[in-house]
């Protein structure tokens, strides 16, 4: 009997926890904002689904409702990406390592 | 067109990229290749959509339109924040993540055949039970969030908003969540999954409002842990690998740092999401409560203090950025370092509105992160630290969380801040911490209170060290 592909997405889901709780608790507590906007940042991916659904009209109805909340969507999770990324990489460059000397 | 498997594949790469993204956080010197790898997970996930859609009707022209302009805001808002708005801007964007997984679910349920998902009003059960779940996630991780973002930024009271039967009612909203779902499901009638979304918005809104200002820290987890599940729900209905892995890995990153500043409070978990903790205490304590003796000095007096001592321990709390005294804190500690005192920062599991902010306020303000210390690692130097510089901070370093059984805070982890020499505590009045409770450090022998704003005490001590 075949396997019902949910359960192979099931499979991925349940393994990422795995990876997910045991690369979180190796974040180092003084990153933990950072992690905070950088997760905010990827999970964001969702704007694959964004996109797909603005695209969904015909050429002759650009304007659907389906696609008007696609184009919504994708300038929503443009603004977590391009906030998320560049908020992330502003605090990351504050830990760089500083001479203690210099002033 | 790209093939479906090849474009898979792809997805999975991105998916590996993001895993390596957090996975550089684990030190400072690897974290910004982290970000790095995330920022190409990204680009790889949205050029591999496009490659795979193959239609480039005029629709592509508004997409990139709207990548756009969402790109140039956000990009001006990570520009402009300053970082004691951090907490704000998390929970801003975690109600972004949250709304954008319900327009994908809304989408995805009026027009299907886009997604392949079936025909209006015949999708698969499968993917409806998923997206249902997702959109449901994601109106409240909307809702929520607004509610976190509103109490953060002072708009709305961060005192908790309680009222009679309010279990009874968010437990009849769950319920009825379900109930929708399920009714949803059999008939697919659109008019059931407008009310799903609705009552979803509803019970975010209900779940937060009754959470105090300084549970912030739980509530952002919680909701960050929210939006990672939303999107994994979108993710299964897409049948995108890179959403589903993403949304695994976001909402056990938030449900760990849930755990964590649960843990800092020494509460459940439970305890927290119920709410209404200290609105109850306030009253009675401040009444019949007997003026007890403080010692208050000035500038100079701290100023003296600290010259004299050889180790100082530095206590930041929220207060620290509620003033703004990151830079001229920094300033006073390069005074004294000049004079060969040795300085380290003591950093509590919940100080700040959310997980780490008092470590990024003060990388803000250019201390080497060497010299910053979580709770566990520094709390046996206060014994043989001279000075204990209390800024901001108050019922994590109540020592009533270790002594009084009856204290709502007993068995918090406390930073043992009385075994120093002595203690300076800037604080701008008497008044009791956020649990509503007294903190008997004011009262002991080796306290010198400094009355004053923060930012102003840091920088007159600045002044008179010199």
């Amino acid at each position: 009997m075949e396997i019902d592909p949910l359960i192979f997405r099931l499979s991925i889901f349940i393994l990422s926890i795995f990876v997910g709780y045991y690369v979180v608790w190796s974040v180092t507590p003084s990153l933990h904002t950072p992690l905070m906007s950088v997760t905010n940042a990827i999970s964001s991916v969702i704007i694959v689904g964004a996109i797909i659904a603005g695209l969904s009209g015909n050429s002759e109805s650009i304007f659907n409702t389906s696609s008007i909340f696609g184009f919504l969507a994708t300038a929503l999770a443009a603004i977590n990406i391009f906030g998320g990324f560049l908020v992330t990489q502003r605090m990351l460059a504050m830990y760089k390592k500083k001479k203690r000397d210099k002033k | 067109m790209m093939s479906s498997n090849l474009s898979a594949i792809f997805y999975l790469v991105s998916g590996v990229l993001f895993i390596l993204a957090l996975r550089g956080l684990s030190s400072p010197e690897t974290s910004r290749q982290g970000n790095l790898f995330g920022i190409l997970g990204m680009i790889i996930a949205i050029v591999v959509t496009f490659l795979s859609i193959g239609n480039y009707s005029s629709g592509l022209v508004f997409v990139l339109i709207f990548i756009l302009i969402g790109g140039s805001i956000g990009a001006f808002i990570a520009y402009r924040i300053p970082m004691t708005a951090m907490p704000e801007l998390v929970a801003g964007f975690h109600s972004l993540v949250g709304l954008s997984a319900v327009f994908v679910a809304i989408s995805a349920f009026l027009n299907p055949e886009a997604f392949n998902l079936g025909l209006p009003g015949n999708i698969k059960l499968g993917s409806l039970i998923e997206m249902s779940i997702g959109a449901a996630v994601g109106a409240i991780t909307f809702s929520g969030s607004i509610i976190a973002f509103l109490k953060l930024q002072g708009i709305m009271s961060g005192s908790p908003i309680t009222f009679k039967g309010q279990h009874f009612v968010n437990a009849i909203i769950l319920i009825s969540i379900i109930i929708l779902i399920y009714l949803l499901c059999s008939t697919q009638s659109e008019n059931l999954f407008w009310s799903l979304l609705a009552v979803s918005f509803l019970i975010g809104f209900l779940i937060i409002i009754p959470i105090g200002g300084a549970d912030m820290p739980v509530v952002i987890s919680m909701l960050n842990s929210y939006s990672g599940w939303a999107a994994a729900g979108i993710g299964f209905t897409l049948e995108n690998t890179a959403l589903i892995i993403t949304g695994a890995l976001v909402g056990s990153s938030g449900a760990i740092l849930s755990y964590i500043m649960c843990k800092g409070m020494n509460r459940s978990f439970f305890n927290v999401i119920l709410g209404g903790f200290g609105a109850t205490e306030d009253t009675s304590l401040n009444l019949n409560k007997e003026q007890k003796p403080v010692k208050s000095g000035n500038a100079d007096d701290a100023a003296f203090l600290m010259k004299n001592a050889s180790s100082v321990i530095i206590v930041p709390g929220y207060g620290m950025a509620v003033a703004q005294a990151q830079h001229a804190l920094r300033e006073m500690v390069d005074t004294l370092k000049k004079n060969d005192i040795k300085v380290s920062y003591a950093i509590h599991p919940v100080a700040g509105r959310m997980p780490g902010h008092m470590n990024v306020l003060l990388a803000e303000a250019n201390v080497p992160y060497d010299e910053v210390f979580e709770l566990e690692e520094i709390n046996n130097d206060f014994p043989n630290a001279d000075v204990a510089f209390v800024i901001g901070a108050n019922d994590v370093t109540n020592p009533v969380a270790k002594t009084d059984p009856q204290s709502p805070i007993y068995g918090m982890p406390v930073l043992d801040v009385e075994k120093c020499k002595s203690v300076l505590f800037v604080k701008r009045s008497l008044s009791p911490g956020y649990a509503g409770i007294d903190n008997d450090l004011f009262y002991k022998e080796n306290t010198l209170m400094l009355f004053a704003d923060a930012k102003k005490m840091v920088e007159e001590i600045t002044k008179s060290l010199d």
